[in-house]
């Protein structure tokens, strides 16, 4: 196994462990933390792609990943504005008709 | 065979800081734990030979993302204090049944994605060779930089769009009444010890800052990363209470925000009179055309990346 691939199906994993908690939890927050791992995981995927042959790298990939990184900032930047707004006029952080406090 | 072993112990410890960042109980400790496998990822990437993506993603990716996850924690707790605390925090999750459902779901995922990763074939086309043999005519010499601001200056471009987007997006939300509450604490503001780290850590971060932005050209660095320095250095004055949030943008802080996707447009659209196509750089003025625009959108990276952590349409300075 080289080490691309040893990357490569970490990342598979990752992803894994993030959509089962993208989907499972109702915390809003929760479901962008998630988000962003899943990111992080297709982000090590490409970075671990880029290095498929071991004796060069390829840059492609890599820029790629940099426009990555502040494009996933940006968008939680906004999914964190749209959370707080949520919560300030509902008090809800999730996206059902449940009250949060009457749950308890 | 060391080698082997630091990569299992990476490799590892990224899907146990996963599990943890994802299932944790509290949840400030999940954004704890975020920031934590951030910086784990970036020793990854070093070892995958990407020191341009390690550099961006300790900034950006664990710090600044770190900041605005802990400022909106810390938002929903005070906007509306709930009668349970445990509210906010809570693990509200599907029932048994569903939870076991796509827990088989996410194993399904896991097993089709590795399936295709062993049995994948060879790359078409070695986008790497062709970079690295055109290299010469980019005007810069590390490769990152020469696809990121002339192959593909493109998508940099759009995406400096995208980050202005987003800062107006934020800006449309927030409701406009609006009392924009302090970040700090008395203890930031009073206290001589931050005062003095700030004396200590400030220059030292415009230095770094302007490092990257020149050393971009031949070494890992460039826009993204010194802009993100910069940015820290601006949140690091925003969340001492050295910069105040104000509820309207001053004329010059908007040309700050607009000064990159500003510099960047222009100098795509000026090239076009020499003859070439949208962002084909004449190959004697590239090296300084890129120069131009990196220091354009470094400058509105940082203040951009500084406005969506204080959420607030402007900042100003306070003096103590």
């Amino acid at each position: 196994m080289t080490q691309s691939l040893f990357f490569s199906l970490t990342a598979a994993g990752l992803f894994g462990i993030a959509i089962y908690s993208f989907l499972v939890y109702e915390h809003l927050l929760r479901k962008i933390l998630a988000l962003n791992v899943m990111g992080n995981a297709i982000f090590l995927l490409l970075i671990a792609f880029a290095r498929r042959d071991s004796t060069t790298v390829d840059p492609v990939p890599h820029a790629m990943v940099l426009t990555g990184i502040v494009i996933a900032v940006s968008a939680t930047a906004f999914a964190l504005a749209l959370l707080q707004r949520l919560h300030r006029e509902s008090g809800k952080t999730r996206l059902d008709n449940v009250d949060d406090e009457s749950q308890q | 065979m060391s080698d082997w072993v630091f990569d299992g112990l990476l490799g590892t410890g990224l899907l146990l800081l996963g599990w943890q960042t994802l299932i944790s109980r509290d949840l400030f400790r999940s954004i704890i734990w975020f920031v934590v496998l951030g910086l784990l990822m970036t020793l990854c990437w070093v070892r995958l030979a990407a020191p341009d993506v390690a550099l961006a993603e300790a900034a950006i990716g664990a710090g600044v993302t770190g900041a605005l996850l802990l400022n909106a924690y810390r938002a929903l707790l005070i906007d509306k204090p709930p009668r349970h605390p445990s509210s906010v925090v809570a693990r509200h999750r599907q029932t048994t049944a569903w939870a076991v459902g796509l827990a088989a779901f996410s194993t399904i995922v896991v097993g089709g994605i590795s399936w295709a990763l062993l049995n994948l074939p060879q790359a078409g086309v070695d986008l790497g060779t062709l970079v690295r043999s055109r290299l010469a005519e980019s005007g810069v010499s590390n490769v990152v930089t020469a696809v990121l601001l002339n192959f593909r200056g493109y998508d940099t471009l759009l995406e400096v769009a995208v980050l202005l987007l987003a800062l107006l997006g934020v800006w449309t939300v927030h409701p406009k009444d609006e009392t924009f509450s302090e970040a700090s604490s008395d203890f930031a503001q009073n206290s001589p010890l931050v005062g003095a780290l700030l004396h200590l850590l400030a220059p030292l971060l415009v230095l770094i800052g302007a490092y990257l932005l020149w050393i971009g050209a031949y070494a890992p660095g460039g826009a993204f990363q010194a802009g993100a320095v910069l940015a820290a250095f601006g949140v690091m004055l925003y969340l001492s209470g050295r910069l105040t949030p104000t509820p309207t943008a001053t004329f010059s802080l908007k040309l700050l925000l607009i000064f990159g996707p500003g510099v960047f447009s222009l100098i795509a659209l000026a090239v076009m009179f020499w003859g070439g196509a949208l962002l084909e750089y004449p190959k004697d003025w590239a090296s300084l055309l890129i120069l131009a625009v990196e220091t354009g959108v470094t400058i509105s990276i940082a203040v951009t990346l500084v406005l969506l952590v204080s959420g607030s349409p402007g900042l100003k300075r306070t003096y103590q």
